[in-house]
């Protein structure tokens, strides 16, 4: 097990954000984080990294979240946050460079396991070819690519996004959503948190719907995306089909108010 | 050329320049010394009267430049760095203010008559005790926010302060002392404030200088800097009492000097590719060039009128600062 996580509770500025979320991810997984706006999805992100305070066991594999160093947490799970800062214009390379700090002792050199990994995650994010260039300088998605690139050369078994394909275009969604699939099926894992029902439903291997600050539904895109959940949760109705073999989600409209089910 | 020679190249060229303001500085000065008598006067065992002005006047004068220009260059780097803005500089923490509030104290309560030395170690006292205050507001999980605003706050209530003491001076001659020591020199120091500045200065530069992984990882905000395993609560210490102990120090023997703290990293940050990391050792050179370039001119422009390091600093600082904002502008347009 990579990540087990029981009875996590936050709040934010005294108000419950999250309320008692328990799941765990098993390698090879990729977990699709969906919920509505304010779910606590970006909570339970930052809560698993020990950005927010919150009360509740999770378990990194055989360590105990709450007694790692930051270099450990570190070599366990790597995060893309939702904004995409970056405070000075620093070359591309440079910056996916930073995803080695876990490993580097202080004042250390790149060493050719760094490089490596260094040039393993620029290409497997098609960044190579502007290396050189400063990073304040690219497009929003080109910046994107840059950014997740960091966290890949970060090495770990376990992958935390918060909204990774927001700004993309269709195609390096499409893009973005086979390499975490194709990180799942070499063994890692991988937590993103989606607005995108369609992307997360053809590509993810599991869905973990959040409303509220609970967890509401767990498990296969067939079995969580259901008639009867979007228009609980999210309140849509949504067209459903299937493409050769996997389901295709769009949201149509919204329910009418008379017959949305109150909570 | 790749990047990390190029980067060598520029510390080079820098470390080159320091070392030769340095001699630059010891040998110029009222008493028109020629340059290898100078120099040989350091290292010789006689007591004449070129011995002594090198040795007592001119190397303390010297040192100080250099030690207050790295200081300046370093903490102004690793502030612009930490708290990720590049208007940051040593200042705005509430260390020079509050330095120069200790300053104050002695000179208006009269203990500077009795015993010289408590100038600056009153300077060094209130500067401590102010950043202990910011920290205690700002907390330990501080975002870099709250560490501005408690700064600007500690800040203000010092320059309220030390406006205070020039409104209620007894006599003429302690508010004209105060202003002119606010006013930031390097005139009259002696081998005793060198001593008394350095232990800070190197703790402080120790502190600052391990910083340079964590600025880097910093480039990406504070909480993806936080998953790639570096703890921030190490780095908020390390960036606040290391700012605190060396400008501390500085403001202490030199007085206030602004704008080489604001500017210095700004010149540089272009040329070691913006690199936080890269920036603290080239911006420490380059803040000891620039001080110990503007000492130099002081010394040169007006022998005779005791025209002060902060004032020459602000004034050639000011115009090349607005000069960078509109090349920022034009860039960003």
């Amino acid at each position: 097990m990579l990540l087990d996580v029981q009875g996590l509770t936050a709040s934010l500025g005294g108000r419950p954000v999250l309320k008692g979320v328990s799941f765990s991810v098993m390698p090879g997984e990729f977990i699709g984080l969906i919920g509505p706006n304010g779910a606590g999805k970006s909570t339970l992100l930052r809560a698993l990294l020990g950005l927010t305070p919150a009360e509740g066991a999770v378990a990194l594999g055989a360590l105990d979240a709450a007694h790692v160093t930051a270099k450990e947490r570190a070599r366990h799970m790597a995060y893309v946050a939702q904004e995409r800062e970056i405070a000075w214009a620093v070359p591309v390379e440079m910056l996916v460079g930073l995803g080695r700090s876990p490993y580097r002792p202080s004042f250390a050199s790149l060493g050719l396991a760094d490089r490596n990994a260094i040039e393993a995650a620029m290409r497997k994010m098609e960044v190579d070819s502007f290396r050189e260039r400063a990073t304040t300088e690219l497009s929003g998605g080109e910046k994107a690519r840059v950014l997740i690139a960091r966290a890949l050369a970060q090495e770990t078994p376990l992958l935390l996004a918060d909204e990774p394909t927001a700004g993309l275009d269709p195609s390096h969604q499409i893009t973005l959503m086979r390499l975490f699939a194709d990180l799942a099926a070499g063994g890692r894992s991988v937590v993103a948190s989606l607005h995108d029902l369609g992307l997360a439903a053809r590509w993810c291997t599991r869905l973990l719907l959040i409303d509220g600050g609970k967890i509401v539904a767990d498990g296969t895109p067939d079995e969580v995306l259901t008639a009867r959940t979007l228009r609980d949760v999210y309140g849509v109705e949504a067209f459903f089909g299937e493409n050769s073999g996997r389901l295709v989600v769009q949201a149509l409209d919204l329910v009418a108010a008379d017959t949305r089910a109150r909570p | 050329m790749s990047d990390t020679s190029r980067y060598r190249l520029v510390l080079a060229a820098l470390a080159i320049l320091a070392t030769f303001l340095f001699l630059l500085s010891l040998t110029v000065g009222p008493a028109g010394l020629g340059f290898a008598d100078s120099i040989a006067a350091l290292f010789s065992d006689k007591a004449g009267a070129i011995e002594l002005i090198m040795r007592e006047i001119r190397l303390p004068r010297a040192l100080l430049g250099l030690m207050v220009g790295a200081t300046l260059g370093l903490s102004g780097a690793a502030l612009q760095g930490y708290l990720r803005n590049p208007l940051a500089e040593p200042g705005l923490i509430g260390v020079s203010a509050s330095a120069s509030l200790g300053a104050v104290i002695a000179i208006y309560s009269g203990l500077t008559i009795v015993f010289p030395l408590a100038l600056p170690l009153s300077a060094l006292a209130a500067s401590v005790l102010a950043v202990v205050v910011v920290q205690a507001l700002a907390g330990l999980r501080g975002s870099t926010l709250t560490i501005i605003l408690a700064g600007v706050a500690v800040s203000s209530f010092a320059g309220a302060m030390t406006s205070l003491a020039l409104n209620l001076s007894p006599n003429p001659f302690a508010a004209l002392e105060i202003m002119f020591w606010m006013l930031g020199s390097l005139t009259d120091r002696s081998m005793t404030h060198v001593w008394l500045a350095l232990p800070f200065m190197l703790v402080g530069w120790a502190m600052l200088a391990a910083l340079g992984r964590a600025l880097d990882a910093l480039t990406l905000g504070n909480e993806t800097a936080a998953s790639m395993g570096i703890d921030m609560r190490r780095v908020q210490l390390l960036a606040v009492f290391g700012t605190a102990a060396s400008v501390g120090a500085a403001t202490a023997v030199s007085g206030a000097i602004g704008f080489v703290g604001l500017v210095v990293p700004h010149m540089l940050r272009p040329m070691v590719g913006a690199r936080p990391s890269r920036l603290l050792p080239a911006s420490a050179l380059g803040g000891a060039c620039m001080l110990l370039t503007a000492d130099i001119l002081v010394r040169l422009i007006a022998p005779g009128r005791d025209l002060k390091l902060g004032v020459l600093t602000a004034i050639v600082g000011a115009p090349f600062f607005l000069w960078l904002v509109y090349r920022t502008r034009r860039k960003l347009a």
